[in-house]
């Protein structure tokens, strides 16, 4: 224990009072309130329905996973070469690239699917320039492929960044010791430098999948209303006070979900580092 | 009878942002040898250690192995393997997959990596180690797995870049012995680099003094201490007292006043020479039989002997000598011939001073030199 | 990887060159003009949005710096290991949870305390500011929390031994120690709040708008070209913004690493 601990001041003691009434207010007890309305009915009665009722959601479930998972995917085939590279480059290089990419995140994720739109609708820049070329116009507003661009666009800065922070963490003597011990460059990455890396693609993952699993405005700006994921769903059923119990059990069972998942994935990096033999 | 050159340096010159590393070095290295390249931080020892072992690429000159040019041979095509600066084990492999990893790579069968591995962890004396997670390993035993990992490659030559500096005296004292004695049981070629002179002395077969990306001299432990070339070696390597002195003639030489005889000859006439004296190769007389005359300044009780400094004619020397001598005390100074080293005036003469402050001149010295090796070194702390 | 970062910023590119098109056609650019600029400048609801937005970014920040400065502080003087990570477990939900799920819970809290004491609709400006805050509060412990980790105990020791009480000891040597944290997670507060859109949509009402919202409500039927030019002003601000505090920042930083070499090199 830290010496000075003892000359401990009563304002010390206090200091993290205000946080821990502030979180019971603001943090636990609005998640029970979901719990409360996700097994109640209007009558304040405890029921099951609401939950029973989420077999009718099912499709929108597997839908939003999907589409998630494919912009997860995408974003980690495209963010781990990125963020390699990036480790990669001189100082000052990497710098500037960094800059670039922390830009974007600065920006709201609202404009900036707004942007896309810019780009991307039926009368945007791209189909007047694909017009002019002589090709038809595409439709792309209102695709899946949109929504899922619109994921990646939104959210591949997050899978870069913890990635690119771990790579450019690894002692390069790993990697000088890897080669010495006969590993060409191929067998470095794939020996040394991507197991070394999983924690940051763990978190690069679960940065990526959480707001895409959960996002309504891409759908409702890039899907133009065709495709209902879950946050679609859950923002509906919160327009109106009657359907709140819904929304509450569809809340419930995504964040139970969530959290299911990004434990396994956890799991699944704790036991590698153990012992990561291909 | 001399084994034959393995390794051979030609000209090699390395500089980081316009900062000169290594400046024209050449350096043969023989099969089975234990060599020590020895120097201050900084004097691009661990530059040349690189060099051999694929990390760095000279600017100019030529690395031969086996006398074929290697300069442009990736490290994981060389018969070298290191052992690293505080080791580099793999964070995500246990001691026995640490170990394994070279014979993986080579892809031999599992049973052979087993009996290899087996092999290895007797040697350094890790047995039962093989699940053990290396965060879990004491400095010590991370430093024979390191060793392990290196060796079981069979690799020509085993490059060591400071391997004990991160462990404590007792523990270092007993990894030397270990060292050696791997060495000699498996005939490889050690290069060692270090800037502990006790360690270059005790465990090599042939010391190479680094400075400011120069060799100053080559030669056996005994050779280095007794014939030091210049007054960097001396200075560096063990005590020593370095006066300015004159070549009279052959076996004369000339110095605080009196002429001395010595054995050193092939000098000009008159020509200014720095002269080596060891602090144990002085003997303290009675004024009438002294040579040289001083006072004694202090007195320092150092256990098997007194290391005495003595005033003479405003030099401050230092004296080992086994009898008491008191404070203030007049003394005399008998020197043999053979205890006279004369050196020629190199760059160094100026800055090696005497014993009224002790060796601050030679941390002036390696202060430059850390400034100029900080892009190597920043290399590791990214 | 030059490509990623073109389609990185060519949407953004593209909407910034939109906002001065005078005609108000996708397809065609047909004459440069600030005619959205000052279409948005003239628009009352643009300007109160901008201002809550400024009122709630500057609020919520401040409050949550307090709290969350307090909160790291008792943190390191906390001496039940289990009580600090049951306070660490629960500071992150926040950051976790999905932000719909966040917002959807606040909003359930606010409108059923509110019914349960008989109010009427409670959402607002002090329901987004208490929404705000918490979602500013992870953020600024965990920017200050590391501080006190790297803080070498043996300088407030130092300090206590020369004759400075606790407290004296605290502002003299932890405080401007911990300044560098503080200052990121009231900025990183700042931009949050700015920033958010989920969460705000399910705490506020529509006579409480922040920018974020507004665009979102104007844009929700069709693209609109005033909403160009605010979002290009926005995207501006944030800009010079970034700049200022890199600026502030290398030099703070530089401050700082030379101020540490020093004391290491005693």
């Amino acid at each position: 224990m830290r010496s000075n601990v003892r000359y401990r001041s009563l304002l010390e003691r206090a200091a993290a009072a205000p946080h821990m009434v502030w979180s019971i207010l603001f943090i636990v007890a609005p998640l029970f309130f979901v719990l409360y309305f996700a097994i109640t009915d209007a009558e304040g009665h405890i029921t099951l329905n609401n939950l029973a009722s989420l077999t009718d959601y099912s499709n929108i479930f597997l839908l939003s996973v999907s589409f998630a998972l494919i912009a997860t995917i995408i974003c980690l085939l495209i963010g781990y070469p990125l963020a390699y590279f990036m480790s990669r480059t001189g100082k000052t290089t990497r710098r500037v690239l960094l800059l670039l990419l922390m830009l974007p995140m600065w920006i709201s994720l609202l404009i900036r699917t707004y942007s896309l739109m810019a780009l991307l609708d039926n009368g945007g820049l791209l189909n007047s320039l694909l017009v002019s070329l002589g090709f038809g116009r595409i439709r792309i507003i209102g695709t899946g492929g949109a929504v899922i661009l619109g994921m990646i666009y939104d959210f591949l800065p997050y899978m870069v960044l913890p990635i690119y922070t771990v790579l450019t963490k690894l002692d390069p003597r790993y990697i000088e010791a890897a080669a010495d011990l006969g590993c060409n460059s191929l067998q470095v990455l794939g020996k040394v430098i991507i197991p070394l890396s999983l924690p940051g693609v763990i978190s690069g993952i679960t940065m990526v999948f959480v707001p895409s699993i959960s996002t309504f405005y891409i759908s409702q700006k890039l899907g133009g209303g065709a495709f209902d994921l879950i946050g679609d769903t859950i923002e509906r059923q919160f327009q109106h006070p009657s359907t709140y119990h819904t929304g509450a059990a569809i809340s419930l069972v995504m964040m139970i979900l969530i959290i299911i998942s990004v434990a396994i994935m956890n799991r699944f990096s704790d036991s590698n580092s153990g012992g990561f033999v291909v | 009878m001399e084994k034959p050159v393995l390794i051979r340096l030609k000209g090699i010159s390395k500089s980081f942002d316009g900062e000169t590393v290594l400046d024209n070095i050449d350096l043969d290295i023989h099969d089975e040898e234990f060599i020590t390249l020895l120097g201050p931080s900084g004097c691009g020892k661990t530059t040349t250690l690189r060099i051999i072992g694929g990390f760095e690429t000279p600017d100019s000159g030529d690395v031969f192995f086996e006398g074929k040019r290697i300069n442009d041979l990736p490290p994981y095509r060389r018969q070298v393997n290191t052992v690293f600066q505080r080791y580099a084990l793999f964070p995500h492999l246990n001691v026995f997959e640490n170990i394994a990893f070279g014979l993986r790579i080579k892809k031999l069968s599992e049973k052979e990596i087993r009996t290899r591995v087996k092999e290895m962890l007797e040697l350094v004396n890790l047995r039962g180690f093989e699940k053990r997670h290396v965060s879990t390993l004491s400095g010590g035993q991370q430093q024979r797995v390191a060793i392990a990992r290196a060796l079981v490659n069979n690799p020509k030559v085993l490059l060591l870049d400071e391997p004990l500096a991160a462990l404590d005296l007792k523990l270092r004292k007993d990894m030397q012995n270990e060292l050696k004695n791997i060495q000699k049981k498996t005939h490889i070629t050690f290069i060692y680099v270090t800037h502990d002179q006790e360690e270059a002395l005790t465990m090599s077969d042939t010391v190479v003094v680094m400075a400011e990306g120069r060799i100053q001299q080559i030669g056996s432990p005994v050779d280095i201490y007794n014939e030091p070339v210049n007054a960097f070696s001396a200075d560096f390597i063990g005590e020593s007292n370095i006066i300015d002195g004159v070549m009279l003639e052959d076996y004369k030489a000339k110095f605080s006043g009196k002429v001395f005889d010595c054995l050193d000859f092939g000098f000009e006439k008159n020509e200014p020479v720095d002269i080596v004296i060891r602090p144990e190769d002085v003997d303290v007389v009675p004024v009438e039989r002294g040579m040289l005359v001083g006072k004694v300044v202090n007195v320092t009780f150092k256990g098997v002997h007194y290391e005495v400094i003595v005033d003479v004619d405003d030099y401050k020397w230092m004296i080992q000598t086994t009898d008491y001598v008191a404070p203030e005390a007049t003394i005399g100074i008998y020197i043999e011939p053979d205890a006279i080293h004369v050196m020629k005036k190199s760059k160094y003469s100026s800055l090696i001073g005497d014993y009224s402050s002790y060796s601050e001149e030679l941390e002036r010295l390696s202060d430059v030199d850390e400034i100029r090796e900080e892009p190597a070194e920043e290399r590791y702390a990214e | 990887m030059g490509l990623i970062f073109a389609l990185l910023y060519a949407p953004i590119l593209v909407l910034v060159i939109y906002s001065f098109n005078e005609s108000g056609e996708l397809g065609s650019f047909s004459r440069f003009s600030f005619y959205w600029y000052k279409q948005i400048f003239r628009n009352k609801r643009a300007f109160e949005s901008l201002k809550n937005s400024l009122f709630l970014a500057v609020t919520s920040s401040a409050l949550a710096t307090v709290i969350g400065t307090f909160a790291a502080l008792g943190l390191d003087r906390m001496r039940r290991r289990h009580l600090r990570n049951i306070i660490m477990s629960v500071t992150n939900i926040p950051m976790m949870n999905p932000d719909i799920v966040t917002g959807v819970s606040m909003m359930l809290f606010f409108v059923a305390t509110a019914s349960i004491i008989g109010l009427g609709s409670p959402l607002g400006r002090i329901t987004m500011l208490i929404a705000h805050t918490t979602f500013n509060i992870p953020y600024v412990i965990l920017s200050v929390r590391p501080r006190f980790l790297q803080m070498d105990r043996s300088l407030t020791e130092a300090a206590l031994d020369l004759g400075c009480t606790p407290a004296r000891a605290f502002f003299k040597v932890e405080l401007p120690f911990i300044t560098p944290g503080i200052v990121s997670g009231l900025i990183m507060g700042f931009t949050l709040s700015l920033d958010d859109f989920v969460i705000s949509h399910f705490v506020s009402s529509p006579d409480f708008q922040t920018l974020p919202l507004y665009i979102y409500n104007q844009t929700a039927h069709q693209v609109k070209f005033s909403m160009y030019a605010l979002s290009t002003l926005i995207i501006l601000s944030i800009l010079l913004l970034l700049l200022i505090i890199n600026f502030a920042g290398a030099f703070g930083e530089n401050n700082n690493k030379n101020k540490i070499r020093k004391e290491s090199r005693g």
